[in-house]
């Protein structure tokens, strides 16, 4: 009997990874700009990509989306009666999206017709910050409803986002929102990450949130 | 609670590369997880003692080195380890840390195995 040590030196998630890297690759290939939404459940993913849905299709851009939750499709409903592609990703237990699973629902789209692809991740604040679809942007949302200190509780993810989101602000003040604690915090785990103030259901801060959108569009294309 | 696709994930490479090494049995698997990697190791723990059972991983131990984030401060020219991931700045001289260079690995560093030993066929 002897006993060996075999170096790996290998990711865990090296699978995922690669395929990731491979829908990177593709969305680039096709000028599309992919957004990987995630949040908590309730936080209002769903009626913050509804309404940028609607305001994109509006201005003549092409944008669809994938939405992943566990069961239902009650979330793809609300968001194709904006007028946009949308696939449903049923995970059915798995708390997160994988690039499996992306992939999997691409089929038959042609990317190069889009402009924006919006993924709306599973609902938690943990485990889809481990799981890379190959998007451009991650964004992370935080409501007015759910404590300042969520950045602090949930430092993975925020670290792991591009942009954060605040939603629901037009119900900050009988939430007793801490505006500043909240923005200190965010960035105290993600430093000099962008981050929009936003209401949905008013409309306010959209408008930089879409200009940002814009932006960095044109970026995928240069 | 994705540690158990990890702990699977895990299973399936260890098992893959015993290919090269038959009869052998594992004795530990090592990891190298960051602090910012999103994985609990008592979860990992728990989850590695199901999912080995009846594998050739039954049995042996799982051993987690964790590791700090480690950001490049400008300011200072230089790597510092950042103590909290509550607060990303760095230590010496406050500055945000930007530019991470460790903190979110997640991966399999090496497996101890026990071969059979007169292995010739």
């Amino acid at each position: 009997m002897t006993t060996r040590i075999v170096e790996l030196r290998r990711g865990i998630l090296k699978k995922n990874d690669e395929l990731a890297a491979g829908l990177r690759q593709r969305y680039t290939a096709a000028g599309v700009l992919v957004l990987n939404l995630v949040s908590s459940p309730g936080t209002g993913k769903t009626a913050f990509l509804e309404r940028t849905l609607r305001e994109l299709l509006a201005s003549g851009a092409r944008a669809a989306a994938l939405v992943g939750d566990l069961e239902t499709d009650n979330d793809a409903q609300r968001l194709a009666a904006s007028g946009a592609p949308v696939r449903q990703i049923n995970t059915h237990g798995i708390c997160h999206l994988e690039a499996e699973m992306v992939g999997k629902h691409l089929d038959g789209w042609n990317l190069a017709d889009l402009d924006y692809l919006f993924i709306e991740n599973v609902g938690n604040l943990v485990c889809p910050s481990s799981y890379d679809l190959g998007e451009k942007i991650r964004v992370a949302l935080l409501s007015v409803t759910e404590g300042e200190d969520k950045p602090l509780k949930y430092p993975t993810l925020f670290n792991s986002a591009d942009a954060a989101v605040i939603s629901k602000i037009d119900i900050a003040e009988p939430c007793g929102f801490d505006r500043e604690a909240a923005l200190w915090n965010i960035n105290e785990i993600r430093p000099g990450i962008r981050i929009f103030e936003t209401s949905a259901k008013t409309g306010a801060g959209m408008h930089e949130w879409y200009a940002y959108l814009a932006e960095e569009r044109a970026n995928v294309r240069a | 609670m994705h540690e158990l696709s990890i702990v699977s994930s895990i299973v399936d490479t260890v098992t893959e590369s015993l290919a090269a090494y038959p009869g052998a049995r594992v004795k530990e698997v090592r990891l190298r997880v960051g602090v910012l990697a999103a994985v609990v190791e008592d979860s990992l723990q728990f989850c590695y003692g199901i999912v080995t059972e009846d594998t050739p991983l039954a049995g042996s131990a799982l051993v987690v080195k964790t590791l700090p984030v480690m950001a490049h401060c400008a300011p200072c020219g230089r790597d510092v380890e950042i103590a909290s991931i509550q607060s990303l700045r760095c230590p010496r001289c406050g500055a945000p840390a930007t530019d991470l260079r460790q903190g979110r690995e997640l991966e399999i560093d090496c497996i101890e195995i026990v071969e059979k030993s007169g292995g010739i066929a």
